[in-house]
């Protein structure tokens, strides 16, 4: 007993020392070049929303052109230039650009960098009870690799040509001729990427090395089991779209054929490549990346919300094993299911009915997840703070993306709804209300913890309530409009007898779309203005939380813990007279 | 009398045999899904309301174990598997594998590009000539070979797809540059033109009329307006239409008009469409 109790004396004089020393340290090593894991998640968050921002601002100038085909862009159209708005209107390469531009954003730099860099981050040292990532200086490397991908992506718009132009999929033969910035968005993405491989290293080895005693695997927070998963993800199918992206390197600039076959006539001139090659070959590879990506853009949502529900209904999670294991068998499925992009690439029956059939299988894993916690609210006391309003919104609108992908994972009713409308509906609902609503409301679950403020809650409920509404009409008329057959990254539908038929729809998603911007604006200026204005928090749990990042400092100080923290028993505990049994209490 | 074949947030018209079982199994889903949905909307709306934070309520703590979930997931899993085996697989089978004889069928060869599509008919001889990249220009989009053995009646058409109902079709897609999708949306096919590959496609119509070629895969800086006509005849006006072709090839290759022809007075240039340029503004 004395023996355990003076470790643990000198094991809290070791923190005194470290908090010491990291006090000297000058501000750039705090703050710039930092190897604490909070301030490079808050790095990551910060950066990614900007992002995010930048991308959903290219979709709304994307929305006028879609709406009001060809007619000037009010008040700013003649101040982007000539050369991208001839006369005010958006050209065709421009909305091209702006398009491809928009996914390579809002996937790569937006939404993987905040649920993974930011949240992954700074919580996941926490609540396994570490003091910093495993290896600190990977993790800053990793942040400042993803900051030059980041970087090189937004200035390739000022390459010769413009920016990428050939969807975020950057299918060849496209891309591999295309006369623009294609090369910038590859070398953009081996950065990207080498700073996921990066980080999905440092996850895995902190979460299971780093747990402080008593924190067994079955007693992991669900948002760390679900950055573990995701960090194998990132971990195993990242690498091939990184060969994959030097063979296209190679292909544009050092003549090889990859994904070139012979033969190609461009602009009526017979192409001088060896040839040889298939443009299929690197749909293989690209999706076989990109398949599971898809998961790790939900499971880190389905994480967040995990945390944010059992906080605010008090009582456990329903099924948490049940939870982990659908978890667990959803990222390694999710490796088995890529070729579903391809159905109408020519693909015959015999891999067809594979990839189908993984297909609903992956359905079936996604069913349980949103049923534990749909039944989690059962016999609850569910308490409506702002980031609980956002985590529940999520479930509806996860379930709609998710149902959605039922008709195009039958090869069937592919045929009809492949690259329509429908299919950007189906991922909007996934991404956007979907994992994004889950990163909103983490963003306001932990903000007190992270600043020692509390956000506005009216602006919090305001920035809620307006989006939920203006984002159903941007996706949901686009579901109908791929059910006319509507095809997807048309600059002008118009042109279409069946386009033009659907057009009115166009006018209720771009509207919806400039609602769903002004109604962010409370949600940053609360993000902002809150970190002066909001009212102090000091206490450690302000929502009653079960789990370690409770139980730091608020906010946590270098070290995270000052104390050296156990773990005593599973997350989400209560009992009935303190109303509330936390990891670290021991009782 | 069809006000219009693209009534808003419907399916479109379909005038194909094979549709209607796309359209059939696309309904059933959806109508599983809003079940689906709506069940747990149901349940969600109840809970938010009944479980909601109050005075005197407390949260019900101790372990429960429902057993309702357990078979809403075993149909959930029921459901999918017929679908799949009995709705998606039969269609898609048939759509895949089910070509019609190639001797009877009317066979085209498409020859996507940026940004149109070229219809290469093998004309009276029922055979293809030789096509060559090197031949492909802007009078010669599939690059034929009129000196090959059967190239010299061959038909080329841009952007206007002829086809007569009630006869299997086959088309055999390819791509000149980039990958293409070749879609029908009233006949409910669709496939990539993807280049180095030539790959068949098979479909029957059974209603006339002018519908739409749609590019469903992005394409380039005209992808939004590589639009093709999709026109459905009779086997008469087909005919017909086909022999126009035929007097105006001969005609422009100084041949002798082919045997059973209209008088000579009808064969006027008819192929007006056909003369749309088609390789304006690529991608510079």
């Amino acid at each position: 007993m004395s023996a355990s109790h003076g470790h643990a004396a000198s094991h809290d004089e070791q923190i005194k020392h470290t908090l010491e020393h990291w006090a000297h340290e000058p501000f750039w090593k705090k703050y710039i070049f930092s190897i604490d894991h909070k301030v490079i998640g808050l790095q990551y968050a910060i950066c990614s929303m900007v992002f995010l921002l930048i991308g959903f601002g290219m979709m709304l100038l994307m929305r006028w052109q879609l709406a009001y085909p060809n007619q000037p862009l009010p008040l700013i159209g003649g101040i982007l230039g000539e050369s991208l708005f001839p006369g005010g209107v958006m050209s065709p390469d421009t909305y091209n650009q702006l398009g491809a531009m928009h996914g390579t954003i809002m996937i790569f730099l937006g939404v993987v960098p905040l649920s993974v860099g930011g949240f992954g981050n700074y919580l996941l040292p926490i609540q396994v009870g570490a003091h910093d990532m495993a290896f600190p200086k990977l993790n800053m490397a990793s942040f400042w690799v993803f900051f030059i991908g980041g970087m090189i992506m937004m200035f390739s718009f000022l390459a010769p040509g413009g920016a990428a132009a050939s969807g975020w999929t950057s299918y060849p033969p496209l891309s591999v001729t295309a006369q623009n910035a294609q090369s910038y968005w590859l070398v953009g993405m081996v950065f990207l990427i080498t700073s996921s491989l990066l980080g999905s290293v440092n996850t895995i080895v902190t979460a299971i090395q780093l747990r402080v005693r008593g924190l067994s695997f079955m007693r992991w927070p669900v948002l760390v089991w679900a950055q573990v998963i995701t960090a194998f993800l990132l971990l195993l199918a990242f690498p091939p779209l990184e060969a994959a992206g030097v063979l296209q390197l190679m292909d544009r600039l050092a003549g090889t054929s990859f994904f070139m076959p012979s033969g190609l006539v461009v602009s009526g001139e017979v192409l001088q490549v060896s040839g040889g090659g298939n443009p299929i070959l690197w749909q293989h590879l690209f999706w076989f990346l990109a398949h599971p990506e898809v998961y790790v853009l939900i499971l880190p949502a389905v994480g967040i919300v995990g945390e944010i529900i059992a906080t605010n209904t008090r009582k456990p999670l329903y099924g948490y094993r049940t939870l982990v294991y659908s978890m667990l068998f959803l990222g390694f499925t999710s490796f088995i299911v890529w070729a579903h992009h391809m159905f109408m690439t020519g693909m015959g029956t015999t891999l067809s009915s594979f990839f189908q059939a993984t297909t609903m299988i992956i359905s079936i894993p996604s069913v349980i997840v949103l049923t534990t916690y749909l039944l989690t609210l059962w016999g609850a006391s569910i308490r409506y703070t702002v980031p609980m309003l956002f985590a529940l919104a999520f479930l509806p609108m996860f379930a709609i993306g998710g149902l959605t992908g039922l008709p195009l994972g039958l090869t069937a009713s592919d045929i009809h709804l492949h690259d329509t409308y429908y299919v950007i509906g189906h991922f909007h609902y996934v991404v956007a209300p979907g994992t994004l609503f889950a990163l909103m409301a983490g963003v306001y679950h932990w903000y007190p913890k992270v600043t020692g403020r509390m956000f506005n809650e009216t602006l919090g409920k305001i920035h809620f309530w307006g989006s939920i509404v203006s984002i159903n009409f941007i996706f949901m008329p686009m579901l109908l409009m791929g059910m006319m057959g509507v095809s997807r990254r048309l600059y002008d539908q118009t042109v279409y007898a069946h386009g033009a038929a659907g057009q009115s729809y166009n006018l209720v998603m771009s509207w919806g779309a400039w609602a769903l911007a002004i109604f962010q604006i409370p949600f940053i200026w609360n993000l902002i203005v809150s970190l002066k204005k909001g009212k102090v928090v000091t206490e450690e749990n302000p929502w009653g939380g079960t789990t370690l990042e409770w139980a730091t400092p608020t906010p946590p100080p270098h070290t995270n813990f000052l104390h050296e923290v156990e773990v005593f028993r599973d997350p989400y505990q209560y009992s009935p007279n303190r109303n509330l049994l936390p990891q670290f209490v021991k009782e | 009398m069809n006000p219009t074949p693209y009534p808003l947030g419907k399916l479109p018209l379909d005038i194909s045999t094979h549709g209607a079982g796309i359209d059939q199994l696309i309904v059933y889903i959806h109508i599983f899904m809003a079940i689906l949905f709506v069940g747990w909307g149901i349940y969600f709306l109840y809970c938010l309301f009944a479980f909601r934070e109050r005075a005197g309520h407390t949260p019900q703590l101790e372990e429960k174990h429902f057993s309702l979930p357990k078979y809403v997931e075993v149909g959930v899993v029921l459901v999918e598997v017929v679908l799949l085996v009995f709705f998606s697989s039969p269609v898609w089978g048939s759509y895949k594998n089910d070509f019609p004889d190639r001797n009877e069928a009317l066979v085209i060869r498409v020859v996507s590009e940026q940004f149109a599509w070229n219809m290469h008919y093998p004309g009276k001889d029922g055979k293809f000539g030789k096509t060559s990249p090197q031949l492909m220009d802007g009078t010669n989009p599939v690059g034929l070979d009129r000196e090959s053995e059967n190239g010299r009646d061959d038909i080329v058409t841009i952007n206007n797809l002829f086809v007569p109902i009630n006869r299997p079709v086959i088309i055999d897609l390819t791509s000149k540059d980039v990958i293409h999708s070749f879609f029908l949306p009233v006949a409910r096919v669709k496939q990539d033109a993807v280049p180095g590959m030539e790959i068949p496609i098979h479909f029957q119509v059974t209603q006339t009329g002018e519908y739409e070629i749609a590019c469903a895969q992005l394409c380039g800086v005209g992808h939004y307006r590589m639009r093709g006509q999709f026109i459905v005849k009779t086997p008469e006006e087909y005919a017909t239409w086909m022999t126009e072709q035929e007097v105006e090839l001969a005609n422009e290759l100084g041949d002798a008009p082919p045997a059973e022809t209209a008088p000579a007075a009808e064969a006027t240039p008819a192929a007006a469409p056909a003369a749309e340029s088609n390789s304006e503004e690529e991608g510079k």
